[in-house]
C-alpha cells in the first residue's frame, strides 16, 4: 500500500486536515516527517524551497502540500494532496454553518453574535501584531504598514494599488 | 438552495446589499486568494464582504470568523466556507472555498516551476517584503474597524484586551484562548444584552 504515492497522500493529509488550526502552520512538522523522512518524495532542501515558495505566493501556506503532492506523484498527487488538506476540515464547517442558518434570528444567536464579536476583534488585531513581528525589512516594513493602515482607514483606494506600491517602495529604497 | 437562507442583513453594521450569485462569490474569492500577499487575508475578506459588497454585517462576518478561528482546517479556507453557505447555501461554501483554493493553487505550482529562477534576483524578494509589509496594514486596519465598535462598552472592551493579550503579547496558544473566552463573551452578551 505505501507503494502508492496517491492512496499514501490521502492518507497522511486527511487525518492533519483535522489537526490544522489557525494559519495551517501546526501541522508542518509532521507533513516534514512524512514527505522527507518516511517516504522519501523530497529532500530537505526541497523542502525548504516549498516552504518559501507557498508563503511567498498568494494563498494560504497550507498549499505547501499542494507542492508536495506535486513532487511525489505529479498533476494527481497535487490535487490528491489539496484536496485531502482541506476537504474534511471544510466539512465539519459546513455542517456547523448548516446548524447555525437553521436557528438563524433566534435570541440565543444574537447573543453568540455579540459574544464572539470582541473575540475575533482581538484576535485580528493580535494576527496584525504577529505579522508586524514576522515582517522582514525592519523599520520599512512597519512604516509601510503603517503608512497603509492609515490609507486604507482614511481612503477608499483600491487595495491591489497599495500592494503594488510596497512593493515599488522596496524596490526603490533597496535597489 | 438559496431559498431557505434569508437574506443578509441585521440591526448591526453596514445596511445589507443583494444576495451575491456563485459567479460573484468565486471571483471575489478568487480574488482574495490570489492578492493574499504575505498574510492578513482575514482583512481582506472583512473589507470586500462586509464594507464594499454588503453582503453581511460586521457582526455576522465576526461570528463567522471566531467560528472558522475555532474550528479544525485551516482558517482562510473555512471563513469562505461559512460566508458562502451564509449567502448562497451549500453550493456557495463549494464555489466559495474552490475560489479561495484553486487559483492560487495553480500558481503556487508555476512559482515552483520558476521558482530557481526567480530566487536569484534580489527585486522578487524586495519586490515581496514590501508587498508583505503593505498587507499588513489591511490586516491591522480591519482589526481597528472592528475593535472600533466593541471598546464603547466595558465587558466587549475587556474581552477584546485580553484576546489581544494572550494570543498577540503572551502567545499562548489561540484555540485555547477562543475556547475560554468565547463562552465567558457570549454568557457576558447574554448577561448585558446590547
Amino acid at each position: 500500500m505505501r507503494d502508492n504515492p496517491l492512496l499514501a497522500l490521502l492518507l497522511i493529509m486527511a487525518p492533519l486536515s483535522l489537526m490544522s488550526v489557525g494559519g495551517g502552520q501546526a501541522i508542518l512538522p509532521e507533513v516534514h516527517r512524512q514527505a522527507v523522512q518516511v517516504h522519501g518524495w523530497i529532500d530537505e532542501a526541497t523542502f525548504v524551497a516549498d516552504f518559501a515558495i507557498s508563503k511567498m505566493a498568494p494563498g494560504p501556506t497550507s498549499l505547501i502540500v499542494t507542492l508536495i503532492g506535486w513532487q511525489a506523484a505529479g498533476i494527481a498527487g497535487a490535487a490528491v494532496a489539496t484536496f485531502a488538506i482541506f476537504v474534511p476540515s471544510s466539512i465539519v464547517v459546513l455542517l456547523l454553518a448548516r446548524v447555525w442558518a437553521r436557528y438563524r434570528g433566534a435570541a440565543w444567536q444574537k447573543a453568540v453574535e455579540q459574544g464572539l464579536a470582541p473575540v475575533a476583534a482581538g484576535l485580528i488585531l493580535a494576527g496584525s501584531l504577529t505579522l508586524f513581528r514576522a515582517a522582514s525589512g525592519g523599520w520599512l516594513a512597519w512604516a509601510v504598514a503603517l503608512l497603509a493602515t492609515g490609507i486604507i482607514l482614511a481612503t477608499e483606494l483600491n487595495p491591489l494599488v497599495l500592494i503594488g506600491s510596497g512593493a515599488l517602495v522596496f524596490l526603490l529604497a533597496g535597489g | 438552495m438559496t431559498d431557505d437562507v434569508p437574506p443578509p442583513g441585521s440591526a448591526t453594521g453596514f445596511a445589507p446589499g443583494s444576495p451575491p450569485g456563485l459567479g460573484d462569490l468565486f471571483s471575489a474569492f478568487a480574488k482574495l486568494g490570489l492578492t493574499s500577499f504575505g498574510g492578513g487575508l482575514t482583512g481582506w475578506m472583512m473589507n470586500e464582504c462586509v464594507r464594499r459588497r454588503r453582503w453581511m454585517t460586521e457582526d455576522e462576518f465576526l461570528t463567522g470568523l471566531a467560528m472558522a478561528q475555532a474550528l479544525p482546517g485551516v482558517n482562510v479556507v473555512n471563513l469562505p466556507i461559512w460566508i458562502g453557505y451564509r449567502l448562497a447555501g451549500s453550493p456557495g461554501a463549494i464555489v466559495a472555498a474552490l475560489g479561495v483554493i484553486v487559483p492560487p493553487m495553480l500558481v503556487v505550482v508555476v512559482m515552483a516551476a520558476c521558482y530557481s529562477w526567480l530566487a536569484r534576483y534580489e527585486a522578487t524578494h524586495l519586490a515581496l517584503q514590501g508587498a508583505a509589509a503593505a498587507a499588513i496594514g489591511m490586516s491591522l486596519s480591519m482589526g481597528l474597524r472592528a475593535a472600533r465598535r466593541q471598546v464603547r462598552r466595558l465587558w466587549p472592551a475587556c474581552v477584546l484586551g485580553i484576546v489581544f493579550a494572550g494570543v498577540g503579547v503572551l502567545k499562548l496558544p489561540m484555540v485555547a484562548v477562543v475556547l475560554v473566552m468565547a463562552p465567558v463573551s457570549v454568557a457576558l452578551a447574554f448577561r448585558y444584552p446590547r
